[in-house]
């Protein structure tokens, strides 16, 4: 009797789950390693998502196209980063100030290079069984699990990953050791750039391609990082399931708007008890327990 | 202080608004300042009617940078959501002058929505200040609330969402706000296009006296000290906390004010108030001015507008893109913004030459 509801709440977790963490990933590293606030970044997502549309209106087969938009942002994150993003190390509200200015010029250039929309691109895989959605919903929630798999992978088992974190905590000490440190600010701020492109291609199909496009994925992902704390991936893994489970839980009950509120509401009660975030309240724990030992 | 280089008779009157935390202590910069005014005060009788319609917008607009000058270039406190405050502070008045149609509900609404922005701002200052959120997370979470008021008056349409007669209007927005005015029943003072041009500069040149009082005061020296090194001030013994707190709700009143200015000069508001493009613009006015300017902000803020004014007029869609492109350049270039330059500049080249006081110094100093 309650089988299908709960199918249906799960999916609904699932869905959101998968667009909170895709929608932050690209913002907690960039952030979380080098300490920029992109504000850009929903404008980030905005060029994944019209390379891609772009690449499928001129004939490539859907997956390709996603893949041109990952590159695309990659590279345009690489120039940005290149020519403004390394002036503002060190410089947090500089740089959340700059990246505003950016996002401005883009919304607008998008607008007068491309016209109110981009073309559309249809859901491909169709639509699930039981449950009322589709199933490329679900491919998106397992593309979420990988790509946070891969970036821990990334981060912890690559030699890459120890010098880009070891640059991150101590640039002199990094440098000393010959690390170069500048391809690896480069190097991080193109993946987080490319992740950012990542979540604009696959949500291309399921969301209209809008100049604005990229604000429909700000709230959550800034919500998401400042409750997930400084500690990137468990920090996101942490707040998009908190967040995504009450958003899930008021949607069911109370329809969509009622979720988005109540995820808001829980987000800001939460950074009102752990200020730091639930990865700061994390270590201060472990902290307390290290020394009562 | 250096004023004492040259007192004039009105030393006494310029004094409190004088000391270290302030650009142009001089009686140059006092004439330039009585000068500028001037010329705004004149601005309606020189160009007539539409100048004065279109100029109290722009004024407006300068009292919301001021607002956010005051919390961020004083006190530390990047705000990206001073549009909350200066957007529910139109809606507040609109909700109480449409439901009490004389001047009671014009005069009601004034200080209701003054109330309402200045509580919203309490609030939400208690909330982050009280709970150790600081630096950046400040400044997300005030975007995040700017975003989220942007997406629940949005979905505001129906006929539901009304308080009385005033209708919530959605994404058309609330129209037939009644204008400005101060009186009781039909007793009392309307406030018309020009005369509402004269209150709105009234209001900006009040509001700009009074910051520079109180940054120069000794809460104000406290609000820098809380910039400067936040721990060291507490060491001191200064609740900073608090200090922050009050700052924020005191740039929250302010901007709840350039709100009622706006939306009464237009009979108008719609949720885009609230929206990440009018989010940006006091940030871009404080940077480009310099935040610790409150006088360069004012300046940035009107030619910014007057800019974007022309540039709309003449159906140019560039505006956004120059205005971001300007916000990247200055801040790349040259931080503080450009009023501290300016004066840097001035100083300079008063150093270097032997008469200190000459007067073109002190007009130059004036575009500050």
């Amino acid at each position: 009797m309650a089988a299908p509801e709960l199918l249906n709440l799960g999916f609904e977790f699932v869905e959101i789950f998968a667009f909170i963490v895709l929608a932050t990933v690209g913002l907690a590293v960039i952030f979380g390693m080098m300490g920029i606030i992109n504000l850009a970044h929903g404008e980030f997502i905005l060029v994944g998502a019209y390379a891609t549309s772009f690449a499928v209106a001129a004939g490539l087969p859907l997956a390709v196209a996603m893949a041109v938009g990952v590159v695309a942002t990659a590279a345009f994150g690489l120039v940005l980063e290149r020519f403004i993003i390394r002036r503002l190390y060190g410089r947090l509200l500089d740089s959340m100030v700059v990246t505003w200015g950016i996002s401005l010029v883009m919304i607008q250039l998008t607008r007068i290079a491309f016209g109110n929309t981009a073309p559309g691109v249809g859901i491909p895989f169709g639509q699930l069984p039981v449950v009322d959605g589709p199933v490329y919903y679900l491919v998106l929630a397992v593309i979420a699990v990988g790509v946070l798999g891969g970036l821990y992978a990334l981060f912890t088992w690559t030699d890459f990953g120890v010098r880009a974190r070891a640059t991150m905590q101590d640039e002199e000490t990094a440098r000393s050791m010959g690390v170069d440190t500048d391809r690896m600010y480069m190097a991080t701020f193109a993946i987080g750039s490319g992740l950012a492109g990542l979540t604009g291609a696959l949500y291309a199909p399921v969301m209209t391609v809008t100049p604005e496009y990229g604000t429909s994925f700000l709230v959550e992902s800034f919500v998401a990082v400042v409750v997930g704390g400084s500690s990137v991936l468990l920090g996101t893994i942490l707040a998009s399931g908190f967040l995504g489970t009450v958003n899930a839980a008021f949607t069911n009950l109370a329809g969509t708007f009622m979720g988005q509120v109540a995820m808001l509401v829980a987000a800001i009660v939460a950074i009102r008890l752990m200020p730091d975030g639930i990865t700061g309240l994390l270590s201060d724990l472990r902290e307390k327990w290290g020394e009562s030992e | 202080m250096s004023v004492g280089s040259s007192d004039g008779p009105l030393a006494g009157l310029r004094r409190p608004f004088e000391g270290p935390n302030t650009m142009g202590n001089t009686p140059g910069f006092w004439l330039g300042f009585v000068v500028a005014v001037a010329v705004l005060a004149a601005l309606p009788v020189l160009f007539g009617y539409y100048a004065a319609e279109i100029g109290a917008v722009f004024l407006a607009y300068a009292l919301l940078g001021v607002s956010l000058a005051f919390i961020w270039g004083y006190c530390g406190i990047l705000s990206f959501g001073q549009v909350v405050f200066f957007g529910v502070g139109g809606y507040a008045f609109g909700v109480v002058a449409i439901n009490v149609p004389t001047l009671t509900g014009a005069t009601l609404g004034l200080l209701a929505a003054i109330a309402v922005s200045t509580c919203f701002a309490a609030a939400l200052g208690y909330f982050m200040f009280y709970g150790g959120v600081r630096n950046v997370y400040v400044t997300i979470l005030t975007l995040v609330v700017a975003l989220v008021l942007y997406t629940f008056m949005g979905q505001t349409a129906g006929g539901e969402w009304a308080i009385g007669d005033a209708r919530l209007g959605g994404f058309n927005g609330m129209s037939g706000v009644p204008d400005l005015g101060i009186g009781i029943g039909s007793t009392g003072l309307e406030i018309g296009i020009v005369a509402h041009y004269y209150v709105t500069l009234g209001a900006l040149v009040a509001t700009y006296l009074g910051l520079r009082a109180l940054v120069n005061s000794h809460f104000g020296y406290a609000m820098v000290a809380t910039r400067e090194d936040e721990s060291r001030t507490e060491m001191f013994g200064y609740n900073t906390t608090f200090i922050k707190f009050a700052a924020f709700t005191i740039g929250g009143a302010i901007a709840g004010l350039s709100g009622v200015l706006f939306t009464t000069q237009n009979n108008y508001i719609d949720p885009s108030v609230f929206g990440i493009t009018a989010a940006a613009l006091p940030v871009v006015w404080a940077s480009v001015g310099g935040r610790t300017s409150l006088l360069g902000t004012v300046g940035a803020a009107l030619a910014i507008q007057f800019l974007d004014y022309q540039l709309a007029l003449s159906g140019s869609e560039w505006a956004l893109v120059i205005i971001g492109s300007l916000l990247v350049f200055v801040v790349l270039v040259m931080p503080e913004g450009v009023a501290p330059r300016l004066r840097d500049i001035v100083v300079d080249y008063r150093s270097s030459e032997p008469t200190p006081a000459d007067a073109p110094a002190g007009t130059e100093e004036v575009s500050d």
